[in-house]
């Protein structure tokens, strides 16, 4: 029977891997990521999960054995957040270019300076172009059930790319939720064993990361990209199978009331779930307002997210990151470019709210709303605004 | 003697690629030629020859070789024109020339 419980979502996380059957862990403890890491090397140390865990130096460390571990055919788990992750950078894109399966879960978490171990969505922004495969979860059930589907989506030999998994630092990280555990047996069959096809093997010898002149590096890089892009339909089928076993039905874009909202918001993470009891409040005031979330964030979801927004006439983006000097929140400019070939489309406003930790508030939605409809009917002179600045 | 793959680099498209362009035969270093690199060759006058190897064991490239006389020769395919064997020759049996087209 799948089990019930409350849990710190962290710890949850440690066990969801366990019963992903993880082999290989490389993980540098980093806040608010601490608590997934630490429950796994308890989890090794006590033989409750019978895998190879690797206490490194750093996180760039951490993500080269990962790529080293996921080059044998291993089954590889690592979790970060916000420093440790820039930390990885350069290691990031090895991994995607190499088509290593590596599942990481991103306790998402501000950049310094000034110093914050607070929430936000600075450090996902930052790796966006790496190639990995990226998705948001908004609850604690959520992240577990995307640690097996991220391994079925990794590790399908269609795809064969890396996949983070978005939660938000302490306002996911660190709360108890109750969460339902599936069965062993039921993981087992929805998660083969790693078949990478091209593991290390003195047997047959490859050359992983070569050396590519100019001749063959485009052509390279199209593989990646043209992969990446073909990953969808495979995210799709993974989420229609975990839905018909599991119950819980995953979409790239889910929408709340926001079919026929004349408003939309936008938003992704945790806050959601906030924005979705600003919807409610609003929707029973008599607001025409619907919400928009963005679950998979690369490969982007163009058509999904266009036909989400097709019929509204204001869509109000609230970004958890700043894109200095540039046009906006990162994600209010992908939606801009997803939307510009359109004919009819909303006008696109854009926020930027709860950096660095702050709290957005079911009120605060609902200012952020009242003043992006005013935005949208009469402009304004900013490219965008942080929500809650004091002047 | 240098090995030639069945396609080379310029005719290959981005669906002949490994996944994460992952090379999957092993030594296939040697198809790679650095000969076109050069901009002077070694030119060679055996008769000074004293076959001391000393060219051999100094070239970076690792591609000089003993002829089927016992003199060393460096293989075009793979020599970059660095002159190293000329400078370190003792008794000046290779001389680099301007590579022509």
């Amino acid at each position: 029977m799948a089990e019930r419980v409350g849990i710190e979502v962290s710890v949850a996380i440690g066990d969801a891997a366990r019963l992903a059957n993880v082999d290989v862990i490389a993980a540098y403890p980093i806040t608010p990521q601490t608590h997934i890491v630490e429950h796994l090397a308890e989890l090794v140390a006590n033989g409750e999960l019978d895998a190879a865990y690797i206490p490194v130096e750093s996180e760039h460390s951490a993500m080269s054995a990962c790529l080293g571990s996921a080059a044998a055919g291993a089954r590889t788990f690592t979790a970060t957040a916000g420093q440790g992750l820039e930390l990885m950078h350069e290691v990031l894109y090895v991994a995607s270019s190499m088509r290593f399966p590596v599942v990481m879960t991103v306790a998402n978490r501000a950049l310094s300076s000034p110093l914050s171990v607070w929430g936000d969505h600075s450090d996902v922004m930052a790796v966006r172009d790496t190639g990995w495969i990226q998705i948001f979860t908004e609850n604690g059930q959520e992240v577990v059930d995307h640690v097996f589907c991220a391994f079925r989506i990794a590790e399908d030999n269609k795809v064969l790319l890396p996949v983070m998994i978005h939660l938000d630092g302490f306002h996911l990280s660190h709360v108890i939720e109750p969460i339902t555990f599936p069965e062993q047996s039921k993981v087992d069959k929805f998660l083969p064993p790693n078949s990478y096809p091209l593991p290390l093997h003195p047997d047959r010898p490859v050359t992983m990361g070569d050396f590519a002149p100019p001749i063959i590096y485009p052509e390279a890089k199209w593989a990646q990209e043209v992969n990446l892009r073909a990953s969808k339909e495979t995210i799709l089928k993974c989420w229609q199978e975990f839905a018909d076993i599991f119950g819980h039905r995953y979409s790239p874009v889910e929408s709340y009331h926001g079919e026929k909202a004349k408003t939309l918001l936008l938003t992704m993470g945790s806050f959601s779930e906030t924005a979705m009891t600003a919807i409610d409040k609003m929707r029973g005031k008599g607001k025409d307002v619907g919400l928009v979330r963005l679950r998979l964030w690369r490969p982007f979801p163009f058509e999904e997210f266009r036909r989400a927004v097709a019929g509204a006439e204001t869509l109000i983006v609230v970004d958890r990151a700043l894109s200095f000097g540039g046009p906006g929140g990162p994600v209010c400019s992908e939606v801009k470019a997803a939307l510009y070939g359109e004919a009819k489309k909303p006008k696109v406003v854009s926020f930027v709210a709860g950096i660095g930790g702050r709290d957005i508030s079911p009120s605060d939605f609902e200012t952020i709303v009242n003043k992006g409809i005013k935005i949208s009917e009469k402009g304004s002179p900013n490219e965008f605004e942080i929500f809650g600045v004091r002047e | 003697m240098a090995k030639r793959k069945p396609k080379s680099e310029g005719e290959m498209t981005w669906k002949d690629l490994e996944i994460g362009a992952i090379v999957t035969e092993p030594g296939n270093a040697s198809w790679y030629k650095t000969g076109d690199w050069r901009s002077q060759r070694p030119t060679y006058d055996f008769k000074k020859c004293i076959k001391c190897a000393l060219c051999q064991i100094f070239c970076p490239e690792g591609c000089i070789l003993q002829n089927d006389d016992g003199y060393f020769e460096a293989d075009m395919y793979y020599c970059k024109g660095c002159g190293i064997c000329a400078r370190e020759c003792p008794t000046g049996v290779v001389t680099m020339v301007e590579e022509e087209e």
